[in-house]
Formats: C-alpha cells, sequence, structure tokens
C-alpha cells in the first residue's frame, strides 16, 4: 500500500520536471508564478436591458407613425420604462390593438385614464428583465472567450462569478494592455445615417444640430505610420444595430480583387436594413463601431434579403480583424474591470526562486536538526518528510490544483508541522522506555497513545484549511489546497509510513535497541 | 538528546496570574491600538484601490518618484521602498481604483523614467474595485466565522464526548447569527456576538476544555491582529489565510496538552487540578518546543528569504505560532484550573 501510494506520487510528479514523458499533466504555477492576468469583469446588465427597452420604444414609436396612431408624448423613463399618453377614444382603442397585436411581452406597468387622454407606462415583467441580464452576462462570457481565443492565450481560464461577475485568467500573458483593450472593448455596431444637411466645419467650430453629433475615423497611412483623423457630423438616433448580425466574413470583390466584409442580418435586422437602404439612396450611412467610424459608403439602392457589405480600403487583415470583432459579436453590455492583478513574468521567476531558496534552506535545517535531536529515529522522520513533500506535489499534480507563493509557503509551514506528529511519537516512545519498557512495546504503545493526539490535532488545521479554500480566492485557494495535502499526507506518513519502517526494522531486522 | 529531561516540573500554572496579566495587557494594547488606529488598516484588496510595483535599474529617490507620478495625474497615497534596498524596487498605491486609466503601466514607466531618468520595469499591478473589496471583505470574515464555528463544533463534540450538545451549540451560534443578520448588524459584531453566544453556552454545559480552547484562540488572533496594527502592517487576504492557519495552529497545540490532561486526569484522579495541569504541560513541554522550534525554523527561513510578497505573511505566521505556543501552555490550561476553582 505505501509502495502504491509512492510510485502513484512519483508517476504524477515526474512530468513537472521532464514535461512530456507521460500524459500526465504537470502541477499547474498559479498567476504569481508565471506572470500573467487576473481579471474581474462586471458585466453592466442593467445597461442590457437599457438597450432592450430603447430598442422597444424605437419599433414602437415607428409602429405608431405607420399606423397614424396619435400620441401627446412618447418618452422613455427610468431608462427601462416607456411612457406614453395618446389622446381620444378612437386612437386609445387603435394603440390598445397594437399593443395586443404586436407587443405582447410588454408588461402594463401603469395605465389611466382621464379626461380621455390614456396615460399608459409600459415595462417589462421581472422574469424578462431577468432573462435579458442572465443572457447578458452568459452571452459577454461567450464573446470574451470568442476574443480570447482568436487572441491565442493557452490555457485561459474564464467563467462567470456571481451574478453578473466574470473572471478571466491569462498565465503567461506579456502584452497585458492589448488583451485589455481587447476583452474590454464592446465591440458594438452602429448604423448612424451622415447629417449631410449641415456642415461639418461649423459643427466643429461649435455649431452642432441637437440631432447630430460629431463622430472621428480614424486612419493610418501604414507608409508613414501617421494617423488622421476625419470628423463626420452623424445623426444622434441610431439607425441600426449589430444586434441584428448573424454572421460576419470577409470576402473579396471579384471585379476590384479588395476584401470586404460580408455581414448577415437577422429577420427583424434585415427588414429595418431594407427600409433605411430604401429611405435613404444616395446618402451616407455611417458604420461605427464603439464610436469611431469605420467607414462611410453612399447608399446605392435599396438593400433587400438581409446581406450587407461593409466596404472600405481595409487592407486583408483589417478586413479580418473587423469581422472577428462582428462575429463574436459587440458585448451586450459593457464591461467594467472591477479587479485587475497583473503579475510580470520576471517577478513570478524572482518569487519562484525566493520560495524554493526559503523551502529548502527551511527543509534542511529541519532535517538536520531532527537527525541530532532524535538520531536513527530522526533519520526515519526525516524520510518521512521528504516523503511528505514528494505527496503534496503529487497531490498538486493529481487534483490538477495550482502551485502559488502561498501555496509555497504552505509547504514550508507544512514541512515544519509534519514533524510534528512524528515528534508526538518519538516522545512517547521515549516515556515509554524510560518505563522500562522493550523497544518493541515502547513503540507500539507509542503510536498507539499519540494516534488519537495526532489525529484531533490535524482535524482542526484541516478544518481551517478547508473553509480557506471554500471561501478564498485565487493564491489564497493555493495556500489552502497546500496546507490540506500536506496535513492529510503528514498524517499517512506519520501513522502507516514510519510505524511500517519502525516494525521492519524491530521486527525483521532484530534488532533490540531503538536509537531515539 | 534531549532539551527537557523527563520528571522536570515546572511550576506553569502556579505562574497564571503573572501570564494572565501579560495576556491581559497584550490583548488592551491590541484593542487600543485598533482603536487608535480605526481598525486594521486595510490593504486594496479588501479597501479598493490600486498597487504598482516598480524596479528600477539603478537607485532613485522617492521624491523623484512621486513627482513622476504627477507628471502622469497620478496621485500617489504612499511610495515605499519594497524588499531589500539593493533591489530598487518601489510600491506606490493610491486609494483610488484607476479603472479608467489606460495603458497605467506604459505610462507608469515613461513618467517615471522621465523624472528620475532610470529605466523602470513595472513589475506587478493590482486594482480592486470598491465593490470587490468589500466582497472579498466580507467574504474574509466569513470565512473566519465558519471556521470558528466548526472548530468550535468539533471540539465541544470530540473533548467532551457529548455530540449532541455540541450539535446544539452549532444550533444556538447559527440561530444568534441568523437573529443578529436580521437587523444588518455588520459582520464583525457577528462575529463577536457568536463567540460570546458560543462561551455562554459552553458555560452553560460546562463544557469546560472547549471553553479554554476557544480563549486561548481569540487571544492568539486579537494579539496577533494588534501585533499588526502597532507595526502599521495591511491587512490583506493573505494576512486572513495566514490568521486561519494560527487558528489551526495554536489549537493544535492545545488539543495536545488538553489531550494529555485528560489522560492524566484518568490516571491520577486523586491529585489535586493543579498538579495533574502542571504535570501535563510538562510532560508534553518537550513536544511543544521541539514543533514550535521546527515550526518556527521554517517560517524564519520564509521571513528572511520567502521576498518582499509574502513577507508580511510569513510575519504574521511568526508573531501567530510564538503567541499560540504561549497561549496553550499559559492561556488555554490555567482556564481549566479557573474552571475547577469557580465550582469549590
Amino acid at each position: 500500500m505505501i509502495a502504491a501510494v509512492i510510485l502513484a506520487a512519483v508517476i504524477y510528479v515526474i512530468p513537472t520536471f521532464r514535461p512530456g514523458i507521460w500524459p500526465h499533466k504537470k502541477i499547474n504555477l498559479g498567476l504569481d508564478l508565471q506572470g500573467g492576468m487576473h481579471l474581474v469583469l462586471e458585466v453592466e446588465a442593467d445597461k442590457a436591458v437599457e438597450n432592450t427597452v430603447e430598442r422597444l420604444a424605437q419599433e414602437m414609436r415607428d409602429m405608431l407613425r405607420k399606423e397614424h396612431i396619435r400620441t401627446l408624448a412618447f418618452e422613455r423613463v427610468e431608462g427601462i420604462k416607456i411612457a406614453v399618453k395618446v389622446p381620444d377614444e378612437t386612437n386609445i382603442a387603435s394603440f390598445d390593438d397594437l399593443l395586443d397585436k404586436e407587443f405582447r411581452d410588454v408588461r402594463v406597468a401603469d395605465r389611466t385614464v382621464k379626461d380621455g387622454v390614456l396615460d399608459i407606462v409600459l415595462d417589462l415583467p421581472d422574469k424578462e428583465i431577468e432573462r435579458i441580464r442572465q443572457l447578458a452576462v452568459a452571452q459577454a462570457l461567450e464573446t470574451i472567450r470568442n476574443r480570447i481565443d482568436q487572441f491565442g492565450v493557452s490555457e485561459p481560464d474564464i467563467r462567470i462569478q456571481g451574478e453578473q461577475r466574470i473572471l478571466v485568467q491569462l498565465p503567461g500573458i506579456k502584452d497585458t494592455q492589448r488583451a485589455k483593450d481587447l476583452i474590454g472593448k464592446t465591440a458594438l455596431l452602429e448604423f448612424k445615417l451622415v447629417d449631410e444637411t449641415h456642415d461639418v466645419q461649423s459643427a466643429l467650430d461649435g455649431n452642432v444640430p441637437a440631432s447630430s453629433e460629431i463622430l472621428y475615423e480614424t486612419k493610418e497611412d501604414p507608409a508613414t505610420r501617421r494617423t488622421q483623423k476625419i470628423p463626420f457630423l452623424v445623426k444622434k438616433r441610431t439607425a441600426l444595430t449589430g444586434a441584428y448580425l448573424t454572421d460576419a466574413r470577409v470576402q473579396i470583390d471579384s471585379q476590384y480583387n479588395e476584401p470586404y466584409v460580408s455581414i448577415t442580418f437577422d429577420k427583424k435586422g434585415a427588414r429595418l436594413f431594407e427600409r433605411i437602404t430604401a429611405e435613404n439612396v444616395k446618402k451616407r450611412l455611417a458604420i461605427v463601431l464603439d464610436g469611431n467610424v469605420y467607414s462611410a459608403p453612399v447608399i446605392q439602392e435599396k438593400i433587400a434579403g438581409g446581406e450587407a457589405r461593409i466596404t472600405g480600403s481595409f487592407t486583408t487583415n483589417e478586413a479580418r480583424d473587423l469581422a472577428i470583432v462582428l462575429r463574436a459579436g459587440a458585448l451586450p453590455a459593457p464591461v467594467q474591470i472591477l479587479e485587475e492583478r497583473t503579475v510580470g513574468p520576471s517577478l513570478g521567476t524572482d518569487s519562484i526562486r525566493m520560495g524554493l531558496l526559503s523551502m529548502c534552506v527551511g527543509g534542511i535545517l529541519v532535517v538536520l536538526f531532527m537527525a541530532v535531536y532524535y538520531k536513527a529515529s530522526g533519520l526515519i522522520a526525516d524520510f518521512a518528510l521528504i516523503l511528505n513533500i514528494l505527496l503534496i506535489a503529487g497531490g498538486l499534480a493529481i487534483f490538477g490544483a495550482t502551485l502559488t507563493l502561498p501555496g509555497i509557503a504552505g509547504i514550508i509551514l507544512t514541512i515544519g508541522m509534519a514533524v510534528d506528529a512524528n515528534v508526538l511519537i518519538f516522545e512517547r516512545i521515549r516515556e515509554e522506555m524510560g518505563l522500562g519498557k522493550t523497544p518493541r512495546a515502547a513503540v507500539d504503545a507509542g503510536y498507539d497513545r499519540a494516534t488519537l493526539t495526532i489525529l484531533d490535532a490535524n482535524v482542526t488545521t484541516l478544518i481551517a484549511a478547508l473553509v480557506l479554500f471554500q471561501f478564498g480566492t485565487g493564491p489564497v485557494k493555493g495556500f489552502a489546497v497546500t496546507l490540506s495535502l500536506g496535513v492529510v499526507a503528514s498524517l499517512f506518513t506519520a501513522l502507516v509510513l514510519t510505524r511500517a519502517v519502525f516494525d521492519y526494522v524491530l521486527i525483521h531486522r532484530k534488532i533490540r535497541t531503538i536509537s531515539i | 538528546m534531549q532539551f527537557i529531561k523527563p520528571g522536570i516540573n515546572i511550576d506553569f500554572v502556579g505562574k497564571r496570574k503573572i501570564a494572565f496579566t501579560i495576556s491581559l495587557l497584550l490583548i488592551a494594547v491590541s484593542i487600543v491600538t485598533l482603536i487608535v488606529n480605526q481598525g486594521p488598516r486595510y490593504g486594496i484588496d479588501f479597501a479598493g484601490g490600486t498597487l504598482v510595483q516598480v524596479k528600477f535599474a539603478k537607485a532613485v529617490t522617492i521624491d523623484r518618484i512621486k513627482s513622476g507620478l504627477e507628471t502622469i495625474d497620478m496621485t500617489a497615497s504612499a511610495v515605499q521602498q519594497f524588499g531589500h534596498a539593493a533591489d530598487h524596487e518601489y510600491l506606490i498605491r493610491t486609494d483610488t481604483a484607476t479603472t479608467a486609466v489606460e495603458g497605467l503601466a506604459e505610462r507608469i514607466e515613461t513618467g517615471l523614467k522621465a523624472s528620475t531618468g532610470v529605466d523602470a520595469e513595472t513589475r506587478r499591478v493590482e486594482m480592486v474595485g470598491p465593490q470587490v473589496g468589500k466582497d472579498l471583505r466580507e467574504k474574509a470574515l466569513f470565512a473566519m466565522f465558519y471556521s470558528l464555528l466548526f472548530i468550535t463544533v468539533y471540539i465541544s463534540g470530540r473533548f467532551e464526548m457529548k455530540w449532541g450538545k455540541s450539535a446544539i451549540v452549532a444550533a444556538a451560534i447559527m440561530a444568534a447569527v441568523y437573529l443578529l443578520s436580521l437587523f444588518n448588524v455588520s459582520i464583525p459584531f457577528l462575529m463577536l456576538a457568536a463567540l460570546i453566544v458560543s462561551l455562554v453556552v459552553f458555560w452553560f454545559f460546562e463544557f469546560k476544555y472547549a471553553m479554554g480552547a476557544i480563549v486561548a484562540l481569540i487571544h492568539d488572533v486579537t494579539i496577533t491582529v494588534g501585533v499588526f496594527s502597532i507595526f502599521d502592517k495591511e491587512f490583506t487576504l493573505p494576512i486572513v489565510a495566514a490568521l486561519l492557519t494560527i487558528i489551526g495552529y495554536s489549537l493544535n497545540d492545545t488539543i495536545i496538552v488538553f489531550d494529555r490532561i485528560r489522560e492524566n486526569l484518568r490516571k491520577y484522579h486523586k491529585e489535586p487540578m493543579m498538579t495533574i495541569l502542571n504535570k501535563s504541560v510538562n510532560e508534553t513541554l518537550s513536544r511543544t518546543i521541539l514543533t514550535s522550534g521546527t515550526t518556527l525554523i521554517v517560517v524564519i527561513a520564509l521571513f528572511v528569504l520567502g521576498g518582499g510578497i509574502i513577507h508580511d505573511f510569513s510575519f504574521a505566521l511568526l508573531v501567530g505560532v510564538m503567541v499560540g505556543t504561549y497561549s496553550s501552555v499559559y492561556v488555554a490550561s490555567p482556564i481549566l484550573l479557573a474552571w475547577q476553582n469557580r465550582r469549590k
């Protein structure tokens, strides 16, 4: 049994030092040891709800216009509600009719009729809001995962934490800023009509029309590497967003041999796009990504079928990047970095070096001390101690746990505490021998009487370690893992292993005296 | 080799008055410094903020670093040397979480290069937003609370051999915490309440061992936190881990002494309590010194050689191991005696 445990530990530890010998995983190093980045992002899920309501409001407004339903007021309140005032009985009737037909999932939060005027407040059912929020987080996770996959990080760890947080761990990342940009970019695609009735120059001078805003296109000349900012005066109102996209691919224009991005809208998006293009032929439509104009092509004709092209003077790479961002999708809501921990690779290497150094020094001192104090029995304890470390390392590998800097501290602490069990036993043996027992009887009695004490003492440490594991994050968790493994390993080495050694020496080698 | 000869009999328990005075004094000092410093100084893990570790190629002055930070519109709340002076490493802290700042590392590097004329390398950036800081603080306190709860239950069950009653202890603590949490009491007070409740329940059930162990534990944690406060060291997540380890370690020590006391109580039931206590502490003294010694050896190795990042962590362990060893001899056992005297 002992041989099997040791063998298993050795098998699992070896890949750490000689990678690729067999297919077992090596011990994972934490971010603090190999360098890397730890991010906690918060998805502003409320924003996703607001966006949904905004879209709904826009749709409703369009419908009202189409059906010639008159309203006295139509506004969004508190971000997530729509307040409408509708006059006249017939008007109210057709409004209600419209609500029943087209907006079945909208909730009526408040409805009063006074002096023939309907005052209605609409919002979304709580369940629906909850669904949107959850979807936003799940979608954000998926989007970020997609982006990181394309960024090329080995063994990233991306997961949802709590209700609307996303944990991202990127080991070994050096260019942290680039990674942060990639993850944090909302990549919100918007189509906005260019305001051609007003002059860009006068807008730049401060006369921005109320319904318009200035956005810039940033162009970099690949030859001179100089960037140029081209101002555009565009309508504030977003004609269409990337939310309706189902696909984005790079294609090559057969006529001019230029790359363009072909995008596909879903049914709703296709309908909207068709209408926008039909109404604005010969006008420019700005394609805006996160507030920056990508291109502003002139609409040549009404585009039906839900397919569109984003053309521009793209290089193939630029087109590909654009397609990637569009395909990976916009984050359904902006994300905010709540926590960031970046450890440079050089610091990680230093940490390993210092951790291992203190481990060696501490370990050697303890080993020497035990050998001096308990002589031959001390050597048995030392043997147990070394196996202990091996077992912890094996345990780390088996469970795929992560070794962190506090984890190394945990091992070091275990070294100190691992001898405790042996000390307890040895002191007992000495006592029993002092009472005049034979070595064998003394060893038996020593182990018997110390066992319960050792168990009691270790269970409490194990409790503390397990709680730490449950509540800890990152490096602290690593510490808890090594501490727990250390406790279990030292129980095994002290109660099973050294006992076996003593039994072997005393029974099979027939040694009559015991050096303790 | 033997440090402690068999049959040694030091009168530990007889010195309990002196020990209690020292302990009470230490606890009082800890609490006073905590009050004066308005609680432990939370590191960015708990308070939120930004921490940047910068390594310079050559020696620089802190003033230069500060002026360099000003040029990039960063107001550092503290700039301090980190690790060994020969490393030219500095920690820069700000109170605010600079989420919005793009390219912080690069900006700091260029800003500091401009002001000091020495190449700077950003080795570590940690930013914790206020919300996360609050969450981490709560989590850490919950960790302390649950480990206390489980350990309390384990000790009362294991030592008094009354698992049924220990379940009642757990239920009482949980009920108290639940009731108080209805009134939105902050977590430190919840913990305090839980401790008081458990002590009262121990008193009621006459769980003297559990009482001794818990008092020793409170003693150790309070003093360690107090020492941190005295040295104005920061309270971070790893320090909480260290405290929990100290709890485990201190109990470990206490339990071993208690085990021996129970054994000796059966063996020499005619002897007075004081003699048995002294005998038990003396019999386990050799083990206490050895284990504390080896643990201290490695903790000191960690403290001296482990590098700046775990310096405070190993400092906490260092203090905790020493206090824990002391308390298992001078605090936990005398409480048993005090209990005995009370009943006469």
